[in-house]
């Protein structure tokens, strides 16, 4: 009995096929972007030992960085959409936005830190780029909490992009205050930071395989963003269908 | 009450008097300002309690301390600005926060003024309360750390980040007002917004204590002072969309 209801679920959900060949196509790129930057990938030319191993993460470390801001730019979009438009269609694309791209921050930290370790001999320091994902890692966790003390919906909304629009204008703030001190973070596409340490040059290679998992990324967080938005679409209507009941 | 202004009242909603220029915009200002002044000399619970609170982190602060680091002015500067930080946030949630307790909220909003006019009063209730907390802080750490923290241009800095301060607080202070467990969800949405004037800051007065020339710290001064100038833009534009829908 249980199965079949959930087999006409499945059958009455126009979204359940796209989102599952979306599913797999996430789990086959993330397996395409391992491949890229772990096999496909050739040395960097001036680094030996562990940085040379280390070095690899840097594809990943990419992949995180570009799908962290596409999702903090979504959030922007929506809370903007959300202030001008005011539906609750937009507030959800910042909510999404915000959070999947604060899952791929993480990300960007870990492999950060990772790679930090035998490059810099430390997993930490306060440099301004860790500074500043820091600072926005935090003010999005704020985000978060701030939309959870909230009950009214359009209230949430509101509230929540006027705290999004603020934190967004703070963010440039605290790069360049960070920025005064001495960087040592590699700035890998100009070449121009020359107190970075650990920086490499960009080969053929390195450039087509930063293509390739920065492409594989954005299909994983296109799954991510489509399940939760789609979720909490779901839940929005759970919400309206409760306060038909109610009346 | 005669007829016609009852007709008035029930017939078309109160009008806004945005007449009279910017002169008239101040004199709105001023009456929030003075309002939230008096009921703070009356009830005497906002600055008050930042003025105990930062005394008593100063003192916290000097036990902590006291042995263990080499030279004073070394700690100072952080010191100074987590108690401007901390004890602002003590005060700052009270702004919005006793005019909900006391159901005055509404009361205030329905006043014929713009809701501008309602941020920039407590705004300047605000930074008075902040300013007075840093006229009780400085002479005791002058006392407890023996360093001298009243030079023009930490005074300067500290001054432009307060007003930053205040401004993003009063600010943040409306927008939790009406949120479940505003006192703990203010200075999470606050502090990080913040750190750009903290950074800043103590950047600023450790640069000053260390005797290092005034022109390599401008660019500090040029910070605090653009944070302020954008924020205070940003808050009168978007002031108004936090009571809208009230």
């Amino acid at each position: 009995m249980a199965t079949t209801t959930s087999l006409q679920s499945k059958r009455s959900d126009p979204w359940y096929g796209p989102l599952l060949t979306l599913d797999v196509l996430a789990g086959l790129a993330m397996v395409v972007a391992i491949w890229a930057g772990l096999l496909f990938a050739k040395d960097a030319t001036n680094l030996a030992g562990d940085e040379q191993i280390a070095q690899r993460i840097f594809y990943f470390h990419m992949g995180c960085n570009i799908t962290a801001t596409l999702g903090f730019l979504l959030s922007v979009i929506g809370s903007v959409g959300y202030l001008v438009r005011r539906t609750l269609v937009w507030d959800r694309i910042a909510q999404t936005g915000v959070e999947v791209g604060t899952l791929f921050a993480f990300g960007i930290m870990i492999t950060g830190s990772i790679w930090a370790k035998p490059t810099w001999n430390t997993y930490w320091t306060w440099d301004p780029r860790l500074t500043t994902a820091t600072i926005t890692i935090l003010i999005y966790l704020a985000y978060m909490l701030f939309r959870n003390g909230m009950d009214n919906r359009h209230t949430r909304a509101r509230f929540a992009s006027i705290y999004a629009l603020f934190a967004f204008i703070s963010v440039p703030f605290t790069y360049y205050s960070a920025r005064i001190f001495r960087s040592i973070h590699p700035i890998v596409f100009d070449g121009a930071n020359a107190d970075a340490q650990g920086s490499f040059s960009i080969g053929p290679s390195m450039g087509q395989t930063l293509i390739i998992t920065i492409t594989c990324f954005t299909i994983l967080f296109l799954a991510l963003f489509f399940h939760r938005w789609r979720q909490l679409s779901l839940e929005a209507r759970i919400e309206d269908l409760k306060e038909e009941l109610y009346q | 009450m005669s007829s016609d202004s009852l007709r008035g009242l029930l017939g078309r909603p109160v009008t806004m008097r945005t007449d009279g220029g910017s002169a008239a915009f101040m004199r709105k200002v001023w009456a929030v300002a003075a309002k939230d002044v008096r009921a703070e000399l009356r009830a005497k619970e906002v600055a008050s309690t930042m003025i105990v609170f930062g005394l008593l982190a100063v003192v916290i602060f000097g036990l902590a301390f006291d042995l263990r680091v080499p030279k004073s002015s070394m700690v100072v500067p952080g010191i100074l600005w987590v108690i401007v930080l901390f004890a602002g946030v003590l005060g700052l949630h009270r702004s919005f926060g006793a005019e909900v307790d006391r159901d005055t909220l509404a009361g205030l909003l329905l006043a014929p003024v713009e809701p501008s006019a309602i941020y920039f009063g407590k705004l300047a209730s605000n930074l008075l309360y902040l300013f007075l907390l840093e006229l009780f802080v400085l002479p005791v750490m002058l006392v407890m750390f023996d360093t001298n923290l009243f030079q023009f241009h930490i005074l300067l800095g500290l001054s432009l980040g307060t007003l930053g301060y205040a401004e993003v607080g009063t600010f943040f202070a409306a927008l939790t007002a009406n949120s479940r467990a505003r006192e703990s969800m203010l200075p999470v949405l606050l502090l990080p917004v913040m750190v750009p004037v903290f950074m800043a800051g103590v950047s600023l007065t450790a640069g000053i204590l260390d005797g290092r020339p005034v022109s390599g710290l401008v660019s500090w001064l040029v910070i605090l002072a653009v944070f302020d100038t954008i924020f205070f833009v940003a808050a009168y534009w978007i002031v108004d969309l936090i009571w809208d829908g009230i």
